[in-house]
């Protein structure tokens, strides 16, 4: 009992000296991924950051994705941190509009950001202001399994026709087009919005989003007559709606499968499923209006700093630093994915060089259907793009449907 | 009651004299005593259960999206009935609904199915043990694991489901790249993500817990059956059924009570089942109530903290009408013991 008395006393005066600590240029960063790359890369860059800033001490709380997800709702009015990560879009709105998030167009004008970070510059900008400082996002496009395709003698489809002439060619050799699994919801979100880029383009994208076209909209109907037609001739796998897009693998592994609309990151899941760099390969997804510019999915990750900050002047010089070209390389490289700053230079995988290219030379970085529109209008259009996989003859009941919700959201 | 008559007379014979004046507080103590021991108790349940009714009542004639702004005030407003009359015309709502009431309906095939299995197993025969802990086993692994052996289970591709059917409507290939695949002449059912039979996938794996609950429930009460009775309606002639009917339920009329008790009760804390079998899909379909209000409020696509606590008072509503009969019932039954 004494022994205890005097630990927890211990624990109080160490607990006091650090809290004392704090005062003098301490920064403290949350930080929303421990898994082993993102966890390394981020820990790094602070690294580096400590050895430019000797002056400030930096503590970290590393926290689980969807843990973080919740959290940020309270400690961003209670105790919050000098810097949050947290996503661009949507989803920084409520933040921004609760004036929770801290105006950083300062740190974007003196550093240049404009210029270096331009092609993600709308997606963190909310009434003509920068809200927060990316430091990696990644490519979405159409992985494919290169063996079969050099078995069918299939080039990587550069427009509609032949996309679909390739499909067809998979299906008459017995192999189903395209893998997917909607149990999630966002997958199918991924299709939508390429089909909806590809018919109508970047503006409609944003429009819809933002809730300025209806659902029952012709071009809308355009973009669900294309997906109907391609649900219709059994482009995509059977029971997708109880396979998360990782379960959605298996079928891709196996050869049943050929093609699989994704981001990024799926790669390293493929590779874990046993397929080697030479079975799998990379195309943008193909032009479908001619002529129309080409815009992509580019979901980024970002760091803000709360309006309830204590050590602003720190987090502004530490905002400024992960968006060196250096830093973005070296982070982006560990965790591979692709640096925001065009000064940065990619890493070696062909993924990512095609992906470099990719966004690099796109009209218009879209974030995703789900980062773009509120959450609930996303939650309902996403359950909407379900139900419409699973049964076609529904689309006019669902894009009503959506159209309800949509009323209701951007009132 | 009679551990305080206890103390309080031990405490008279080692205090002080009578000529000590008596306070108010020796003077009421039998009344203050059983208070001072339900205090803690009353603390918590009202930290904990009685406010946050109040509140979530409150919350739900604003609309707020859950933030505090930068000073810690509240960004709700209040929008009075707005959430009780889009809820009037919400889809959803009705769905929900709907599947809280086959979640009561067929929960109940528990009580009969637990009954019955409980009969069998009522025997001496070597092992029988062994026979009634394997039937007790699904209760005492946790829902989550019921949920996930389910999913596993309804799975088309790799589950039990999948394999009895690929067995018979299906045919092994080679395809394209040389590995072994299947080829349907019928593709295997979808059970969770068929909007129709998804519910009752989930009730079905649901019902393996909650059979073997009551299954020990009767398995117990079957204990106390008095055996002069039994004997006595044996010489009357009585057998099978009518023995079960007449001799043998009415005994059992506590533990039925008790059965469909905790089988309403089961049926509506589904929440677990179906955030791990579906989250409420194929597109809502599988939503109850309080999955509908959890994916309103707190999901990651919810914030909608008015519209959420709307949900939970219309659940509160329904469920008070539950509990108050309960009450109502246990009132009656201890009035009728004495």
């Amino acid at each position: 009992m004494k022994l205890k008395f005097k630990s927890t006393l211990i624990a109080a005066a160490i607990g006091s000296m650090i809290s004392t600590l704090a005062l003098a240029g301490d920064l403290v960063i949350n930080f929303d991924d421990p898994n082993p790359g993102p966890k390394a890369g981020f820990e790094a860059a602070v690294e580096a950051f400590k050895k430019a800033h000797p002056d400030v001490n930096v503590t970290v709380n590393i926290n689980d994705r969807e843990a973080h997800k919740t959290a940020i709702r309270n400690f961003l009015s209670a105790d919050a941190p000098d810097i949050t990560s947290w996503y661009p879009g949507n989803r920084m709105a409520p933040f921004v509009e609760a004036g929770l998030f801290d105006d950083v167009s300062d740190v974007w004008e003196a550093n240049g950001f404009s210029d270096t970070l331009a092609a993600i510059k709308p997606t963190m900008t909310i009434d003509g202001k920068q809200w927060g400082v990316p430091y990696t996002y990644y490519q979405w496009g159409v992985y494919y399994r290169k063996d079969i395709f050099d078995k069918l003698e299939l080039a990587e489809p550069k427009n509609w026709d032949e996309f679909n002439a390739a499909a067809m060619k998979l299906k008459e050799a017995g192999v189903t087009p395209i893998t997917i699994g909607t149990k999630f919801l966002w997958t199918a979100a991924g299709v939508f919005d390429y089909l909806n880029l590809r018919i109508n383009g970047y503006d409609v994208h944003n429009d819809l989003t933002a809730g300025k076209i209806k659902y029952t909209d012709d071009r809308i109907k355009a973009v669900f007559m294309a997906w109907k037609e391609m649900v219709d001739a059994g482009y995509f796998i059977e029971n997708h709606a109880t396979m998360s897009w990782q379960d959605a693998i298996a079928p891709f592994q196996n050869g049943d499968a050929a093609m699989y609309v994704m981001g990024n990151f799926s790669v390293d899941a493929y590779k874990n499923a046993g397929l080697t760099e030479d079975q799998i390969d990379f195309f943008q997804f193909p032009e479908i209006t001619p002529g129309l510019p080409r815009a992509e999915e580019a979901p980024a990750d970002a760091f803000f700093i709360p309006a309830r900050a204590k050590n602003k002047e720190d987090a502004r010089k530490f905002l400024a630093f992960i968006a060196q070209p250096d830093i973005q390389t070296e982070w982006n490289n560990t965790i591979g994915q692709l640096p925001i700053n065009n000064q940065a230079t990619v890493g070696d995988s062909k993924f990512l060089k095609e992906g470099f290219e990719t966004l690099s030379t796109a009209a218009g970085l879209a974030q995703f259907y789900d980062r773009d529109a509120p959450a609930q209008m996303a939650k309902a259009g996403m359950e909407g793009f379900q139900e419409f996989m699973l049964d076609t003859s529904k689309m006019d009941a669902i894009l009503e449907r959506l159209d309800k919700v949509q009323e209701e959201v951007y009132k | 009651m009679a551990v305080v008559g206890v103390s309080s007379e031990s405490r008279t014979l080692t205090g002080p004299g009578p000529s000590r004046p008596r306070g108010w507080f020796h003077k009421n103590r039998m009344a203050i005593a059983p208070w001072l021991f339900v205090a803690p108790a009353l603390l918590f349940f009202a930290v904990y259960v009685i406010i946050p009714i109040f509140q979530s009542i409150a919350i739900s004639f604003y609309e707020w999206n859950g933030l505090y702004d930068v000073n810690g005030e509240s960004t709700a407003q209040w929008v009075g009935f707005q959430n009780y009359i889009k809820l009037l015309d919400d889809s959803r709502f009705y769905i929900s609904l709907k599947n809280n009431l086959i979640w009561l309906v067929l929960y109940m095939l528990a009580v009969p199915v637990g009954l019955a299995i409980a009969l069998f197993l009522n025997q001496t025969v070597t092992g029988i043990r062994i026979y009634k802990s394997m039937f007790f086993f699904p209760f005492v692994i946790s829902q989550v694991v019921v949920g996930l052996i389910y999913g596993w289970f309804y799975n088309p591709d790799f589950g039990v489901v999948g394999s009895v059917w690929k067995a018979l409507f299906c045919e092994e290939v080679i395809n394209i790249v040389g590995n072994v695949t299947t080829k349907c002449s019928v593709s295997p059912p979808d059970i969770l993500a068929d909007e129709t039979w998804a519910t009752y996938g989930i009730i079905f794996a649901g019902l393996w817990p909650q059979i073997a609950y009551c299954m020990i429930l009767y398995l117990t009460g079957l204990n106390n059956v008095s055996p002069d009775q039994i004997e006595a309606a044996r010489l009357d002639g009585a057998r099978g059924f009518k023995m079960l009917r007449h001799v043998i339920l009415p005994q059992l009329g506590p533990a039925t009570f008790l059965a469909i008790v905790v089988t309403v009760i089961g049926a509506l804390r589904s929440f677990d089942m179906i955030a791990i079998m579906t989250r409420g899909g194929p597109y809502g379909s599988t939503n109850v109530l309080a999955y509908y209000m959890y994916e309103t409020a707190i999901s990651e696509y919810g914030d909608r903290y008015g519209y959420g606590s709307a949900i939970a008072t219309v659940l509160f509503l329904i469920m008070l009408v539950y509990i108050s009969y309960f009450l109502w019932k246990m009132y009656q039954d201890e009035k009728g013991g004495m």
